[in-house]
């Protein structure tokens, strides 16, 4: 039994490892669904499923078209982008003015839809995600093995958040959103077209999903239609933890509940069973406790 | 008014005549032809449609297939059966693939007393107490039992770690026979760790196995999450031998798994290599010619339940339902796709089991274990 006399430090960091890979991969997707909700407070409950389709088209793109890694990437990050600003002009921009609740339905069609879709279209095997070889290797650093994979989740990660907070602090753009999720009428009134703003804040967290999509799947390899749905309610549990609105919120709760996933069934290895639960309970006592989040502003009155 | 309605009573048996004249004899089939076995449905679906090819018609009457989507999940597969029972009026189930999609089905075909054969559900609480579901493949009980036999004698295993989906009937239950198996046999179980269907991370779960370092694996799960685990564990660097079950007899093992399931050992209801009756051997030269690719084990059993069906029909001599449940629990040395088949009242098959491994990603023939 692990634990009792000893602490075994290479454990620990090798499980903080993978940990923060998960982490990383989860803030990812955190941070479209938090924008979105800051910007248009909706819960894309379809965000979930970009990542699906950002891994299909990658798999697609290397399988079938043969084309080179860096290329795949983009398109398909393109892609969902796009697919993004379609989810929102065809499903969400329709009901701006309608109660939310109406908009949060049509999220889940939208989820819906995506995944059958993906079921009739593609067939409902998993399709194996070709391996890239450069980062098939894995790195020993004393007992600890950090596989490259990690390292570039990890660089890639810290990469598009860093970018992402310069673009919503620093651009007029991110302006122009943080001037939405205050007040979208006022900000109308001031003569921005409003629906621009909302489209980029879709591609903005379309694209993070896609980077995070195909990432995921090149640590897990198998692909299938529904592979997003767990992915993407514990981005969203994730969202809830850091505070939903924040984009730092979103990275803090990401990485958060990424180890603690692991850590805690690793420490615990009965616990091996309960590690959604694990997740989900979480957000639970978040609700409960502080449902503003690790970073959110007290709502006002 | 009267010459009215006896024309109207003539055409109507006339037309009641015809129709039961080539009034088709109507199977059903609910199998997960999507979700998380999806390849084992599709597979069965192969040999069920294959096998109808060959035996098209039974007692002078064609044979009508219905097919039911359980999309892999227990909800599904009960409101299959449902459907298959009470709107296409199915006469006899085939179906389903996987023990936990069997027994939340089995219970209505009980209730309704509609014979139920399954390919591949092998654990025991499928058929137990009840007289309409049978199945043509070993129990998990057996499955366990030879396991744990291949990993004390034939790998020479003293410890094992367990890693099983406690979401799976079949999982838990073949875990659990293999355990007791393995202690009683002398050896030890270092490490256990569990999982739900669908997870796709077992990285804490191996880690907190690595520290114990077992000599053996015990994996009873489906394909993609031993593809998975084995892939996770190598990258690890958890170097033991990986031994599973009929669960993981899929081209997806060896696709998603690459060189980490290399040297897997699993039981498995059938391998081409065993076929040595004349059904079997040009079924699988149908098969073959088709489909270009090898015989596997769910599309061999996915057939065999067909032919014995059909078998049991010819038998029984009409395609009443509790005539074919009778006459389906009085098979004897049936000569199916994989081998000989006996049925028994209980609902369960005396059938030999086959070990497996794969080899330069190829599933290749190691033993035959008789029952």
């Amino acid at each position: 039994m692990l634990g009792a006399e000893t602490v075994d430090y290479s454990f620990i960091i090798q499980q903080i490892v993978f940990g923060l890979t998960l982490g990383c991969l989860y803030s990812l997707i955190a941070i479209g669904y938090t924008m979105v909700y800051g910007v248009v407070r909706l819960i894309n409950f379809a965000h979930g499923d970009l990542l699906m389709v950002a891994a299909y088209i990658a798999f697609f793109g290397i399988v079938m078209f043969h084309l080179p890694w860096p290329v795949v990437i983009f398109i398909s990050v393109a892609l969902t982008g796009l697919l993004g600003i379609l989810i929102d002009r065809g499903a969400y921009k329709p009901l701006r003015k309608s109660p939310r609740i109406s908009a949060l339905i049509t999220a889940i069609g939208v989820s819906f839809l995506l995944e059958n879709l993906g079921l009739v279209v593609i067939g409902g095997r998993p399709k194996t995600f070709p391996p890239l070889w450069s980062v098939e290797k894995i790195i020993r650093v004393g007992d600890v093995r950090i596989p490259m994979l990690s390292v570039w989740v990890v660089a890639i990660t810290a990469v598009l958040l860093v970018l992402v907070i310069l673009v919503v602090h620093r651009s007029k753009i991110g302006m122009a959103m943080r001037a939405l999720s205050r007040d979208m009428e006022t900000v109308r009134l001031m003569g921005i077209d409003a629906d621009r703003v909302i489209s980029f804040t879709f591609v903005l967290g379309s694209s993070l999903a896609a980077a995070g999509g195909i990432m995921w799947c090149m640590k897990y390899p198998a692909l299938e239609p529904f592979m997003g749905v767990i992915p993407g309610l514990k981005a969203f549990v994730a969202a809830v933890l850091g505070g939903i609105g924040s984009v730092g919120g979103a990275a803090i709760g990401g990485m958060a509940l990424g180890l603690a996933e692991i850590l805690i069934v690793a420490i615990e290895p009965q616990w091996s069973g309960y590690r959604d639960a694990i997740a989900f309970s979480i957000l639970i006592i978040i609700l409960l406790t502080r449902p503003t989040g690790i970073m959110g502003e007290e709502l006002p009155d | 008014m009267v010459k009215v309605v006896t024309t109207l009573l003539l055409v109507l048996s006339i037309m009641s005549a015809t129709v039961s004249a080539a009034d088709p004899v109507v199977i059903g089939a609910y199998l997960p032809m999507t979700g998380n076995v999806a390849a084992y449905g599709q597979m069965g679906w192969e040999g069920v449609s294959l096998a109808k090819k060959v035996e098209p018609e039974v007692l002078g009457r064609p044979v009508d297939l219905k097919l039911a989507d359980t999309k892999s999940d227990k909800v599904e597969a009960a409101n299959a059966v449902s459907r298959l029972i009470e709107k296409d009026k199915v006469v006899a189930i085939i179906g389903e693939m996987i023990s936990g999609n069997t027994i939340a089905g089995a219970d209505f075909a009980e209730r309704r007393k509609i014979p139920m054969v399954s390919p591949t559900a092998t654990n025991p609480i499928v058929t137990q107490g009840k007289k309409f579901v049978f199945r043509v493949c070993f129990i998990d009980t057996d499955q366990g039992r030879v396991a744990a036999k291949l990993a004390l004698n034939q790998l020479r295993a003293g410890t094992a770690a367990l890693i099983y989906d406690i979401s799976q009937d079949y999982s838990v239950t073949l875990a659990d026979v293999f355990k007791k198996e393995f202690i009683q046999g002398g050896g030890k179980i270092v490490s256990e760790t569990k999982f739900k269907s669908g997870d796709r991370d077992f990285t804490p779960q191996l880690s907190s196995m690595e520290g114990t370092k077992p000599d053996v694996i015990y994996a009873p799960i489906y394909y993609t999450e031993c593809a998975l685990v084995a892939k996770q564990a190598s990258e690890m660097g958890l170097r033991a031998i990986i031994l599973a079950g009929d669960g993981v007899q899929a081209p997806e093992l060896t696709q998603l798994g690459g060189k980490a399931v290399e040297g897997l050992y699993f039981t498995a209801h059938f391998h081409r290599d065993m076929v040595s009756n004349e059904r079997g051997k040009k079924f699988m030269e149908l098969y073959e010619k088709e489909f270009q690719k090898n015989l596997d084990a769910f599309t061999a059993m996915g057939a065999d339940a067909y032919f014995i069906i059909l078998d049991a029909i010819r038998r029984a001599g009409s395609a009443d339902p509790v005539k074919i449940r009778d006459a389906l629990a009085a098979t004897k040395d049936f000569e199916g796709v994989s081998g000989k088949i006996s049925l028994k009242p209980d609902g369960n098959a005396v059938k030999a089991m086959v070990v497996n491994k794969v080899q330069n990603g190829k599933f290749v023939y190691v033993t035959t274990i008789n029952p």
